[in-house]
């Protein structure tokens, strides 16, 4: 309740703000804004976002264009060298360094350094900084985590697992009960990402990971082979979904809806299809991924999405009030919130929506992350190592007496990668 | 004055005396424009790509035949080949298929349009179509492809997700639609193979097999060339089925060619544009020895005439 007032109030404050913005001096000129939010509620959610910005500037001309996700990834190579917009989305750390190093993200430290909006993004910093500046700034982000049949486990007599043994005693008896534990779906790779993820941070740390992810650890290391070996443990038990090689994420969300498997773990954004799919908020619930090694602490994947200005951008100024826009603590309070987002606001001074698992990902990545918090997989790696290393991955869930082959390729990958 | 008169009349004689030769020429100036200008061109310029290190977006570097080098240490890349190889060799099976449903279908019964039409449908539906039906049927938890296994006492299989299986399956969709293509060609030739021999052939004593092999196939090379040609290329180009039905996987045994290239050249963690142009580089050079196999064998045909 306290927090759906302060939702309201916060939302009356902005639209009095933006009341009070219109009669005073707004921007002139153009902005030309290209998004790769497609999907349809995101893609709703953007068009208000723009147009609250649209009435507050109401001499700006505004022009939006929405690309297919897919698509956008493709194409912002294209359209940031010829025909930039003012301003376009992105992903934080490694996947915007490409376009960082050939020039064509415009430098927005001065939105950061100083600046009370600065501080209140402090926790994304590090993922917006290469080169001691910031690029651009964060709109949403979303934790990870396991994703789990609650009325499954409480059929078996299981509780929420906070240790490997506990995980593995828990997955046990979902075995035993002819179920499977965790439904996973590897055709496009990224998935294996997740667990490889989450499997070495708990088991060498965050720095470790970091490290091997930026080409300064080896992936034939006995570091790795004993996340290796951990993951192991799980694939011998026969802890996942049969031929998950041959089916998307979405394609493996109906053996979790079915009962067939009790636990996924994925990305927050899971939880839409799963309640579409007519599972009630008693029949899903959420939990951290275990601690493997106690020396280790805990640290978390947490995808951060952004906004940037192009270096070839024509209306700079004018993009930069948007990112401001789009940053401060109302706007990323709506955008984020269940009827919207259903996603993480960034900006300290934002609330998070009532909703059982933004709240817990919440609590979880402010107050029991302490490792620090990745980006994923394949935002961390170079685009191109983590292309080979999820394909190893992959190969690795399925054909498991393969893992010295694969990491000695992996090892040489690497030293092609980084030179 | 008379100066000026002469030089009109030379030229428009010049004009008159050549129009016969310019004509086609001028016709076909915009097609080869585009073609010099869309395919030739880009040849050259992938030839040259394929020495270069680039990401597509910041300084290409001179890096040599260095991407050749690193294409010959590349497992993906035998992978691939060997895929296009098996691609090559089981896609001709169209071939024979479509001769035998065409004979099937040469024939004069009710409704034998509906027939023709309903075996021509496949390759009338898009690729990706043909891919997504194929991917349901071969599911290994819902598809249809267990259950026929199942009734006949097989063990179940994940054709799309065993390394060892994942190109065949894809083929056997690919050969639906090929098959069908093959089919038109040949149901086409039938139509013009002379009945007279046919009459002699059985005055003579021959029929079934012997008449099929020795007196109707001969009589259909013509279609049999086109559907040699159009099937080798198919194979090559495989590309779509690939994509839509397994995206390379699992872990890259369903790749050849043409999608290896895509994925280091334009997919979403690709971007070496110098490494996919190399790649580029061997498939045309593959590509070239057929296309030069069918253009010598079809000059030596009209020539024989």
């Amino acid at each position: 309740m306290r927090s759906m007032l302060k939702t309201s109030v916060a939302a009356f404050a902005m639209l009095a703000a933006a009341m009070g913005a219109a009669s005073a001096d707004g921007l002139t000129g153009n902005l030309k804004i290209f998004l790769d939010t497609s999907n349809p509620a995101p893609r709703a959610t953007m068009e208000e976002m723009i147009a609250q910005f649209q009435e507050k500037n109401p001499d700006l001309a505004i022009e939006t264009t929405v690309i297919d996700r897919e698509a956008y990834k493709t194409q912002i190579r294209n359209f940031l060298t010829a025909n930039a917009p003012d301003v376009a989305t992105w992903y934080a750390a490694n996947r915007m360094r490409p376009y960082v190093e050939a020039g064509l993200f415009e430098d927005v430290s001065d939105l950061w350094n100083g600046t009370e909006l600065g501080e209140n993004l402090a926790s994304t910093k590090g993922a917006m900084t290469i080169d001691g500046k910031q690029w651009g700034v964060p709109y949403t982000y979303y934790q990870w985590g396991v994703y789990y049949r609650k009325d499954i486990f409480d059929e078996l007599g299981l509780s929420e697992p906070a240790t490997w043994e506990e995980e593995k005693a828990n997955c046990q008896k979902i075995i035993d009960a002819g179920k499977k534990c965790y439904t996973i779906g590897t055709k496009f790779l990224w998935t294996a990402g997740g667990w490889f993820d989450y499997l070495n941070m708990r088991t060498n740390g965050f720095d470790f990971h970091m490290d091997l992810l930026t080409g300064k650890a080896k992936w034939t290391s006995d570091e790795v082979k004993q996340t290796f070996a951990n993951w192991r443990e799980l694939i011998d038990m026969g802890a996942f979904i049969d031929n998950h090689q041959t089916y998307s994420w979405q394609e493996a969300l109906p053996f979790m809806v079915k009962g067939d498997a009790a636990a996924y773990l994925m990305g927050n954004f899971a939880v839409a299809p799963l309640r579409e799919a007519g599972l009630s908020d008693d029949q899903i619930d959420f939990y951290q991924f275990v601690e493997i090694n106690p020396d280790v602490e805990l640290a978390e994947d947490a995808p951060t999405d952004t906004f940037h200005i192009p270096s070839n951008a024509e209306n700079k100024e004018n993009a930069r009030e948007f990112l401001k826009f789009v940053a401060s603590a109302d706007v990323q309070t709506w955008i984020n919130d269940g009827k919207h987002l259903g996603q993480l606001p960034v900006n300290s001074k934002s609330s998070v929506d009532k909703d059982k698992f933004l709240e817990q990902g919440f609590e979880m990545l402010s107050s029991n992350s302490p490792g620090g918090v990745a980006q994923f997989f394949d935002r961390d790696a170079p685009a191109e190592m983590a292309k080979v290393a999820m394909e190893g991955l992959q190969e690795f869930m399925v054909k498991p007496d393969n893992l010295d082959r694969i990491l000695a390729r992996l090892d040489r990958a690497q030293e092609r990668i980084y030179k | 004055m008379a100066q000026a008169s002469v030089t009109e009349a030379r030229q428009s004689s010049w004009w008159h005396r050549n129009q016969q030769q310019l004509t086609p020429w001028l016709f076909l100036a915009p097609g080869i424009l585009f073609f010099l200008f869309y395919v030739i061109f880009p040849i050259f310029q992938s030839f040259n790509l394929s020495l270069y290190e680039w990401d597509g977006l910041g300084q290409a570097e001179y890096v040599g035949l260095y991407n050749y080098e690193e294409l010959y240490w590349d497992d993906a890349f035998y992978t691939s080949l060997k895929n296009n190889v098996i691609w090559l060799l089981l896609y001709l099976a169209a071939i024979p298929a479509g001769l035998f449903i065409a004979l099937f279908l040469n024939q004069t019964v009710v409704g034998i349009r509906l027939y023709k039409s309903l075996f021509f449908f496949p390759f009338v539906i898009s690729q990706v179509v043909v891919g997504l039906v194929f991917t349901w049927f071969y599911d290994p938890t819902f598809g249809i492809l267990n259950v026929l296994l199942g009734a006949v006492g097989l063990p179940p299989m994940n054709v799309l997700g065993d390394e060892n299986w994942v190109t065949v399956g894809i083929i056997v969709a690919g050969l639906w639609p090929q098959t069908a293509y093959c089919m038109i060609l040949y149901l086409t030739g039938l139509n013009a193979v002379d009945p007279e021999q046919i009459e002699a052939g059985r005055l003579d004593g021959a029929k079934g097999w012997r008449m099929l092999w020795y007196i109707i196939v001969p009589q259909l090379r013509p279609a049999t060339f086109i559907a040699f040609v159009v099937t080798i290329i198919g194979a090559l180009r495989s590309f779509d089925l690939i994509s839509v039905m397994t995206n390379g996987g699992p872990f890259g045994a369903s790749r050849v060619l043409s999608f290896y290239m895509f994925e280091v050249a334009l997919s979403e963690y690709g971007f070496r544009m110098g490494y996919g142009a190399a790649i580029a580089v061997v498939l045309f050079l593959i590509m070239l020895a057929f296309i030069a196999y069918f253009l010598w064998s079809m000059y030596k045909e009209e020539k024989a005439r």
